[in-house]
């Protein structure tokens, strides 16, 4: 293996400038490997170097272009993992590119072979670069304006069955979910333009079922047109129907790319759009904790390249996420200024810069019966999806909506009065289930449901436990 | 009489709930006061959606620190406008925030018309929604009369 430390990717005396980009890796080398030489490889793979010695880095300033590993450390309990810090100097990436950025960081160093695993765990991205995006076209804030909507969380379901409805079905579960009591009805991630629903019709019948929930309640309220597609051409052309259509809402899946994403954001930014994004596929690399990128990174990076709604877990639904990791996650949407966390796994300081905010969404198996720990847990700003609590419901869609509904507003009420929800919130809930029947049978179908299994990806820093009732 | 499962509008952060009594709204001015928030009243016989210029009665109230203070305007208003919509408004004026941080319906109409959804058939299957509130087809103040 090369000596990249001598070639001066290792300097345990750098300080790192106001203007660097800093990386924190989890690194596992290869047997025999020295940790400070292969996170000195890191920084080399992940900046100029290559395999071998070149005579026309002489001809460049390339002190400057080297990234520095300036820090290594063991991960705690983890035989064989090593952290390492590594800085990038502002002039390696172009302003306002996250494809740039992302080509360097997670470029070829991760398939490098020194190292058996590497994971991006977090990112300090400094002022001035963060300045170079016009991050979310709308921001939590300006979402509430439009939608008329403060103080609780917003409601939500996602349309099931996923796949099979026509577009006149899938317009009734809009209506029927809308018309109930909740904010938003969402098109799945994998609800583009198949045989069975072609996407101008689903567009036309959820409109309608939008329009008349509207009318039927007083309130605005919108449904997550996906605008997925093959090209930007169709993503644009279905974006533009949308619009003509009167959505307050579009959604993109993670799975369209970066530069798909920023295109988008811009486009929403144009036409005063909500832009919803699904994290399709960020399980393949997030997972696992020695390999990949967290998805504390991807939350910052979607910051940045501008989406105003972000699937960030829930902690107590289906889906993998250790309760204070998943807070990490929400404070990245939300901070003005995030500050560094260890046990919530952030690392370093973050000034947003007075870039938007986005809203953070918790969907995929949460149901009513979990309102006071979803609501301890992530506070008002948030999306909460009760797709299978609402859809499921014994009497029906609009049952299930009213029942997610009054067991929101009911615990809502309940913190403001200072009531601790943590403790008493079973106990609020039944209350609140006097009056409304729909609670009720919410609560005698699903209320013992819990997705208790270890976490895959915690904090190395504190001991966690999957939250219980 | 509206048709949803409320039978009524369902802005704001409560109205699926029982109304409000006093003393519950007095909780939940005492909450906005703790966290800094500016309350003010807003009244309107427009309900619209999109109306989002509800009346202001009086000044949002920045300096006053006692829920007391608070629904003594409540009250003046409910006085002024028994028939009207009601909201209690509290604003965060704190950097990056800068907006409304609770909402909610305190005072109703004793009947509530709703609204109706007018459509107009474009091309291509297309239509133009319109949202019309049924009581603005009655003169400004005396929308909800009986």
């Amino acid at each position: 293996m090369l000596k990249y430390r001598e070639m001066g990717y290792w300097e345990p005396d750098y300080v790192a400038k106001p203007t660097d980009t800093i990386c924190l890796f989890r690194i596992t080398p290869q047997e025999g490997v020295d940790p400070v030489e292969a996170a000195a490889a890191v920084a080399g793979e992940s900046s100029t170097a290559t395999w071998t010695v070149v005579w026309t880095d002489r001809l460049t300033a390339c002190d400057g272009y080297r990234a520095k590993a300036f820090r290594v450390e063991p991960v705690p309990n983890a035989p064989g993992q090593f952290f390492a810090w590594v800085a990038y100097d502002i002039i390696l990436f172009e302003e306002g590119s996250i494809a740039n950025m992302t080509a360097s960081l997670i470029g070829n160093v991760f398939s490098f072979k020194p190292l058996k695993a590497a994971r991006l765990e977090d990112i300090r991205i400094p002022p001035a670069y963060v300045k170079t995006f016009k991050g979310p076209p709308t921001g939590l804030i300006v979402e509430r304006e439009r939608l008329d909507k403060f103080g609780r969380p917003l409601l939500g379901a996602t349309t099931k069955p996923k796949l099979g409805l026509s577009g006149r079905n899938y317009g009734r579960v809009i209506y029927e979910g809308l018309k109930g009591g909740l904010d938003f009805m969402k098109d799945d991630e994998n609800i583009n333009s198949q045989p069975f629903m072609h996407w101008r019709d689903r567009f036309l019948y959820v409109m309608d079922a939008v329009n008349k929930a509207s009318a039927a309640t007083g309130e605005v309220k919108g449904s997550y047109l996906n605008v997925t597609a093959a090209t930007m051409e169709e993503m644009y052309e279905r974006a533009e129907f949308a619009r003509e259509l009167g959505s307050v809402v579009v959604m993109i899946d993670l799975v369209i790319g970066w530069t798909a994403i920023q295109s988008m954001s811009n486009w929403a930014r144009r036409n005063d759009m909500i832009l919803h994004m699904h994290r399709a596929g960020h399980g393949t690399y997030t997972r696992q904790k020695n390999h990949g990128v967290s998805f504390r990174v991807i939350a910052k990076w979607l910051r940045l390249a501008g989406v105003d709604h972000l699937h960030a877990g829930t902690a107590v639904g289906k889906l993998e996420g250790d309760p204070l990791t998943v807070q990490g996650y929400y404070n990245v949407c939300r901070d003005s200024y995030t500050r560094a966390d260890l046990p919530r796994g952030i690392f370093f300081d973050q000034d947003w810069c007075d870039l938007r905010k986005v809203m953070p969404v918790a969907s995929g198996g949460i149901h009513a019966g979990q309102m006071h720990q979803l609501l301890d847990l992530f506070g008002d700003d948030v999306v909460l999806q009760f797709g299978g609590g609402t859809i499921g419901h014994p009497a029906g869609i609009q049952a299930g909506a009213v029942a997610n509904r009054v067991a929101l507003e009911a615990m809502v009420k309940a913190r403001n009065e200072g009531r601790d929800i943590r403790v008493e919130g079973p106990e609020i809930l039944r209350r609140a289930a006097r009056f409304c029947a729909p609670l009720q049978q919410a609560l005698d179908t699903w209320g013992e449901v819990t997705f208790n299994y270890t976490p895959t990806d915690a904090s190395d820093f504190t001991p966690t436990a999957a939250v219980a009732h | 009489m509206m048709t949803n499962p409320t039978g009524r509008i369902t802005q704001g952060q409560f109205s699926f709930l029982p109304d409000l009594s006093d003393a519950e709204i007095v909780q939940q001015v005492e909450y906005g006061l703790r966290r800094g928030y500016a309350w003010s009243i807003e009244y309107t016989d427009d309900p619209h959606p999109r109306n989002t210029y509800w009346e202001m009665f009086g000044m949002p109230m920045f300096d006053l620190k006692d829920a007391a203070g608070v629904m003594q305007e409540l009250r003046g208003c409910r006085q002024s406008f028994p028939r009207h919509y009601i909201r209690m408004v509290a604003f965060d004026a704190r950097r990056g925030v800068e907006s409304i941080a609770m909402s909610f319906i305190v005072s109703r109409p004793p009947h509530e018309p709703g609204f109706s959804l007018i459509r107009q058939e474009g091309p291509g299957r297309v239509v133009r929604y319109t949202v019309h509130s049924y009581a603005t087809e009655r003169p400004e103040s005396a929308r909800y009369d009986e």
